[in-house]
């Protein structure tokens, strides 16, 4: 599970943790990418595994539109930055899950069928569900590829100039809005991909984003803004604590203990683990 | 002190005991509950997001868990109540001090966090206690708290027949709160707090304690929301988790005083005025269809003032400051 927190965490460790944009519509990014894999389920009879890459390529458009059309100017205001952030991709969030009632009804709905969806794996004697093995292992990838992607390419370098400093980033050539633009597409895909693997096994409703996307928030915190390797190593923490809250306290307190190394990490380290910002 | 500052907060003071007393007149002329309800909410919404500025706005610790105290006063109060017999009037200030106190307490190890892990932080701890009341069962758990009905009485603060009580109890607080506000905002404490807002190390070396005006606005702040909530849980004689402490608490006392104008005297004011009638209206005429077309006018509103006014609607009014660099 913890793989798969990380999983969602990565593409907000993209926007949030390495552009320094507040988006709290993270989670409605998740619910609109388990829609879209179950509409293509139940229309096209698509496996969510084989239209993942079809939800992430749609949540890419999605999030470089949002950053066109909201997030571009929620950043150049001049005054109170940190807080329009909020609640531009706050009523943003308010929008997506009032369409999302709208046209999908708030029903609860869930793939019955898929080729991950219930079966287990057994090595050396430890069953693993199938869906949550396959997620660990695209988790893993796509941490891989973000990582070389930022540390190895000149656009992940233009990005993290960027961040640093719009301004002289313009002297140079580089068009601010085309780099942001695409690092919102590649974290709204990064979402999409989890939210695909997780359609095959999760219920869907319009609600379901709230409920990952702080579990996200600390997990990129936890890790250290500015850190991929932070985010990922946050997945691994977050899931490993639910795993053993879940063993001492009652289930629904799972959460507590998640929240509770994410403060003590902070008390000691107050910018999280690998954080450099 | 300056004349013109000295005059506009006496002109702030007069606007405010006339806004007062419009207010306080509306009921003569209101007789619909479902408008009153409105009213009501509106007046406690906009004392919250004053409350709420003090901390977050003047002192510039942005706070999304402040929902925690709401949810505090209001079982404080609740538990007292009906497992004690203890008056409400008492609960609410018992709810204040424990509020205050917590508030205080959480304090120490959050105050040495900065921008986002802050943030953060204020979320999970509200989420934490959310998830612990969810969980007690002497306090009711998931169930929460009814409030035994014992007919209309001051005493135990509950009306049945009228709303007109709990119309000026709710004017009351916002009164409360903006009045604290107008008058630590010339006090010491409100000069420490903006120079804590604007540069922390700046203001830490010059003298100002910078830790001690944080969790004095943090004390205030949580106080004030507490008594807040302590209202609302005997306004709707109901409480639960999720309603008294839900993290739609921490935004809805946070939202008001952006849209109006965040860290000013009359934001707060101002964004409830508009924000809460708009709410209630869209979920009263939209929110029948059970299929979320409230919220997405709701969230459209919210996305287009923010970008349009960063500053709030206060912004409107007020001249283009003189001073300062031009960019």
């Amino acid at each position: 599970m913890g793989l798969l927190y990380g999983l969602i965490a990565v593409g907000l460790a993209l926007i949030f943790g390495l552009m320094d944009v507040t988006n709290f519509a993270h989670g409605e990014f998740l619910m609109i990418a388990m829609y879209l894999s179950f509409f293509l389920f139940a229309f096209f009879a698509i496996d969510p595994l084989l239209s993942a890459p079809l939800v992430a390529a749609a949540l890419f458009i999605l999030g470089a539109v949002v950053y066109l059309l909201i997030v571009r100017f929620a950043m150049r205001a001049k005054a109170n930055a940190g807080m329009v952030q909020i609640f531009s991709t706050f009523g943003l969030a308010i929008v997506m899950r009032g369409l999302a009632q709208f046209f999908f009804t708030p029903d609860y709905r869930s793939i019955p069928q898929s080729w991950l969806g219930g079966k287990t794996v057994s090595i050396a004697g430890i069953f693993l569900p199938e869906p949550q093995l396959v997620g660990a292992l695209v988790s893993i990838l796509a941490f891989a590829g973000l990582y070389f992607f930022i540390h190895r390419t000149d656009f992940g370098r233009a990005l993290e100039a960027t961040r640093e400093d719009p301004g002289a980033v313009a002297l140079v050539g580089i068009d601010k809005n085309r780099v942001f633009a695409f690092g919102w597409g590649l974290g709204a895909a990064l979402v999409g991909l989890a939210g695909a693997i997780m359609a095959s096994f999760f219920y869907i409703y319009p609600d379901v984003g709230a409920s990952f996307a702080l579990i996200a928030y600390v997990t990129v915190a936890l890790g250290g803004f500015g850190s991929v390797f932070g985010a990922f190593a946050g997945g691994i923490i977050v899931g490993l604590v639910e795993a053993t809250t879940a063993l001492v306290l009652p289930p629904s307190l799972k959460s507590v203990g998640i929240y509770a190394v994410y403060l003590l990490v902070v008390f000691i380290r107050p910018r999280g683990l690998f954080g450099s910002i | 002190m300056d004349k013109e500052f000295a005059a506009r907060r006496r002109r702030d003071l007069i606007i405010a005991a006339v806004l007062a007393a419009i207010a306080a007149a509306t009921p003569l002329f209101v007789k619909d509950v479902v408008v009153q309800n409105i009213l009501i909410l509106t007046l406690m919404y906009a004392g919250l997001s004053q409350s709420w500025n003090i901390l977050s706005g003047y002192c510039g610790q942005i706070s999304l868990g402040h929902a925690l105290y709401f949810g505090l006063g209001a079982y404080t109060t609740e538990l007292l109540f009906t497992k004690f017999g203890v008056l409400p009037w008492f609960g609410m200030l018992a709810g204040g001090v424990v509020s205050a106190l917590i508030a205080m307490g959480l304090g120490y190890p959050f105050f040495r966090l900065r921008g986002h892990y802050y943030v953060i932080a204020t979320i999970v701890i509200a989420e934490i206690g959310l998830l612990l009341f969810h969980n007690w069962e002497w306090a009711g758990a998931a169930m929460g708290i009814t409030i035994p009905i014992r007919g209309d009485s001051w005493l135990k603060f509950q009306f049945l027949r009228t709303k007109l009580p709990y119309f000026y109890f709710a004017l009351a607080l916002c009164c409360l709160a903006w009045f604290v506000t107008w008058w630590l905002e010339n006090s010491k404490w409100g000069f420490w707090w903006r120079a804590v807002k604007d540069n922390p190390d700046a203001a830490e070396s010059l003298g100002v304690d910078v830790f001690n005006s944080k969790m004095g606005a943090a004390a205030v702040s949580a106080f004030l929301v507490a008594v807040g909530g302590s209202f609302y849980a005997q306004f709707v004689s109901y409480i639960d988790p999720e309603s008294v402490m839900g993290f739609q608490f921490s935004l809805l006392m946070a939202l008001p005083a952006v849209l109006g104008g965040i860290g000013t005297l009359w934001g707060p004011v101002l964004g409830a005025a508009i924000l809460i009638p708009l709410t209630e209206l869209t979920r009263f005429k939209f929110g029948g269809s059970g299929r979320g077309v409230d919220l997405i006018v709701y969230g459209t509103l919210i996305v287009l003032i923010s970008l349009a006014l960063p500053r709030g609607l206060l912004s409107l009014f007020s001249r283009p400051k003189k001073t300062g660099a031009s960019r």
